[in-house]
């Protein structure tokens, strides 16, 4: 199996401090990856890479079959390659409607021409309709997103994200702020996702990885310090003597 | 989601109806149609005063809905009238030219014109030569053409090189100040080929229409301008309602998630940038030819500033409401500036309008902006019992230009 993301060998320094140290990663086109790892790990400044928000110093993070670069790409080109990114924070358009949110996140062209002529058609619609069942905000639609509870706002940026069908989803601590139902519905959502797709959960939570049930990427000090299951990489020494040794 | 464009905007029939009974109503009382109670002068602001009401939807469109505040538009806006007014100099002195020189009886050569032309226009600054600019200055097309090309050029490079180095918010606001106050200490060079501090004048004179009154060709612009501000309306209104709409008030209030989403941010920054700067163009087309002179000053920073202040004003991210605030503050202006109103005497100070009516436009607009940050418009919300969102005083975005909780609508 070819990996369908590949960062080899990146380093990020900013302003002296080596924020990410000669990092390396794969990750299959579809499978579950949590990545876990104490705060200043370079978790989020990974994430930052990727999606080419950051620019590393060195390396290569290659993506999909024809392995196009990364680095080169701003951030909406990365988008269009198919990743998408769920920001720890719900980022959602207050001003607009859920509806509009959604068909903003639809997969279309993207230039201001076309989106000037573009005009949703049936099958836009319905797939509007579908998403927003999907995420319990049906009878949402033609509220203002900002009028929504911070749950729910939540699931319209999961909605956001499954509308744009990405290959490879990063997710930023999904289970902050969730009730422990919605936590439930969050881990059967992104092990479901995981059949079709990538997907990659950045989370704190031992309980929340544990129940993804998944492979396991331990960073430190922005390296990969471990991986494997989760039961693998707890009794690795290394990753006790990181955690325990942080309190 | 099947209504059609105009039942899912009904401001814009309302305007477009409004708009075509007061043009009705000017038509019938100017001097030239009607019962002569609206003055020649008067229909002459009234049409600039359109004008000035299109530039704002312009600006209202890159400000109130993408969240860009630019302070450079009149730039644009005086460029279309410096190029229109090339070509209403020239060929108004062509004509001069040739019945002066067809006095002596021999008709004149073409050399003898282009140099008549030339030193009757550039005698001012002490040149008889045509700068190269003045080229196309003999066809009204080119240089209609050029009314647009030129502004439509410096938005797009200007735009290009401040929107993909990401300049955002006051620094950009900053960047369009100094864009602006450049082009107007050039222009007030006697060497830039536009006369300088003199400008360009006697605009009003319609080459070929020299026995053709005032009256007549004051209210033909006033048609134009009426025609253009709802045409404008009416194309804006369609920008900004689908999903192009949808995209750049979501730039305006998080651009960073609009990047993830794939959307190429300073492409759609650029475009309206360009867009609206044609925009602007356009309106000083039909502005200048009533004002009849244009000099540098009009490039002055503090015209692009009211042009924020009108929208500030009628309340940003509705089109209508650029529209209001530029038509009451500049009729405003005009009156408190006319020098025909009464002093009043309050004690020992003098309160002299002409002098105070700065002072109350800026009190007006830091009011507006603390007490009713939706302006005027914020009116119209208010008898349709539209409230603000309850958001304990969160704004809608992490952005600078982002709307603030008072502005939007639940």
């Amino acid at each position: 199996m070819t990996a369908l993301l590949e960062v080899s060998g990146v380093s990020v320094t900013f302003d002296g401090f080596r924020a990410i140290n000669n990092l390396s990663f794969n990750i299959g086109p579809a499978e579950l990856r949590a990545i876990i790892g104490p705060n200043g790990a370079g978790k989020t400044t990974f994430m930052d890479i990727v999606t080419g928000k950051t620019r590393p110093d060195t390396g290569t993070v290659t993506f999909g079959e024809r392995s196009v670069s990364l680095l080169s790409m701003n951030e909406a080109q990365i988008a269009r390659e198919g990743i998408g990114r769920k920001f720890q924070r719900p980022t959602v358009f207050e001003d607009q409607t859920v509806e509009a949110n959604l068909i903003l996140a639809l997969k279309a062209p993207r230039s201001p021409w076309r989106v000037l002529l573009w005009k949703p058609g049936p099958a836009d619609h319905a797939r509007v309709r579908e998403l927003a069942r999907d995420v319990g905000l049906a009878d949402h639609l033609h509220r203002k997103s900002g009028e929504l509870s911070h749950g729910q706002k939540q699931w319209l940026e999961i909605a956001m994200l499954l509308a744009q069908e990405p290959r490879l989803l990063l997710v930023d601590e999904p289970a902050a702020g969730m009730t422990p139902a919605e936590r439930e519905q969050t881990t059967a959502l992104l092990v479901s996702l995981a059949k079709t797709r990538a997907v990659v959960v950045v989370e704190h939570d031992m309980d929340f990885v544990r129940r993804l049930n998944c492979k396991v990427t331990v960073l430190h000090e922005g390296a990969v310090l471990a991986e494997g299951s989760l039961d693998h990489v707890t009794r690795d020494p290394q990753v006790i003597s990181v955690y325990l040794g942080r309190g | 989601m099947t209504r059609s464009f105009l039942a899912r905007n009904p401001s814009v029939l309302i305007f477009i109806g409004l708009l075509a009974v007061f043009t009705l109503c000017v038509t019938l009382m100017s001097e030239a149609f009607g019962a002569g109670v609206i003055s020649t002068s008067f229909v002459k602001t009234l049409g600039k005063t359109l004008c000035l009401c299109l530039v704002a939807l312009a600006m209202d469109l890159i400000w109130g809905y993408a969240g860009i505040l630019s302070l450079g538009h009149m730039a644009f806006f005086a460029l279309g009238g410096y190029m229109i007014g090339m070509w209403l100099m020239y060929a108004r002195t062509e004509e001069i030219v040739v019945a002066a020189l067809s006095q002596g009886g021999l008709p004149a050569t073409p050399e003898e014109i282009t140099q008549g032309i030339a030193t009757q226009i550039f005698g001012v600054v002490g040149s008889s030569d045509l700068p190269v600019i003045w080229s196309f200055a003999h066809s009204l097309p080119l240089q209609l053409l050029m009314a647009l090309a030129v502004p439509g050029v410096l938005a797009l490079i200007f735009g290009w090189l401040a929107f993909r180095s990401r300049v955002t918010g006051v620094y950009l606001s900053i960047l369009t100040q100094a864009m602006t106050l450049a082009l107007a200490l050039y222009l007030f060079q006697n060497d830039s080929g536009l006369r300088g501090n003199n400008g360009l004048s006697g605009l009003q004179n319609l080459p070929g229409l020299a026995d053709t009154s005032q009256d007549l060709v004051s209210i033909w612009f006033f048609w134009a301008s009426a025609l253009a501000l709802a045409l404008g309306y009416l194309t804006l209104n369609w920008v900004v309602s689908g999903k192009f709409g949808s995209v750049i008030r979501a730039i305006r209030d998080d651009e960073a998630r609009v990047r993830f989403l794939g959307y190429p941010v300073e492409v759609y920054k650029l475009f309206l940038f360009t867009l609206t700067a044609l925009i602007a163009a356009l309106a000083g087309v039909l502005y200048y030819p009533q004002a009849g002179i244009i000099n540098p000053a009009e490039l002055a920073p503090i015209a692009s500033i009211y042009l924020a202040v009108w929208v500030a004003i009628g309340g940003r991210g509705r089109l209508y409401g650029a529209v209001i605030g530029a038509a009451f503050v500049s009729l405003m202006s005009s009156v408190f500036t006319s020098g025909r109103l009464p002093d009043i005497t309050l004690g020992p100070v003098r309160l002299n309008w002409v002098d105070w009516w700065l002072v109350i436009l800026g009190l007006t607009f830091v009011a507006v902006t603390l007490f009713a940050p939706k302006g005027i418009g914020g009116l119209f919300d208010r008898l349709r019992h539209i409230a603000p969102p309850d958001r304990k005083g969160a704004p809608l975005g992490p952005d600078d230009g982002a709307f603030q909780e008072q502005e939007a609508q639940r």
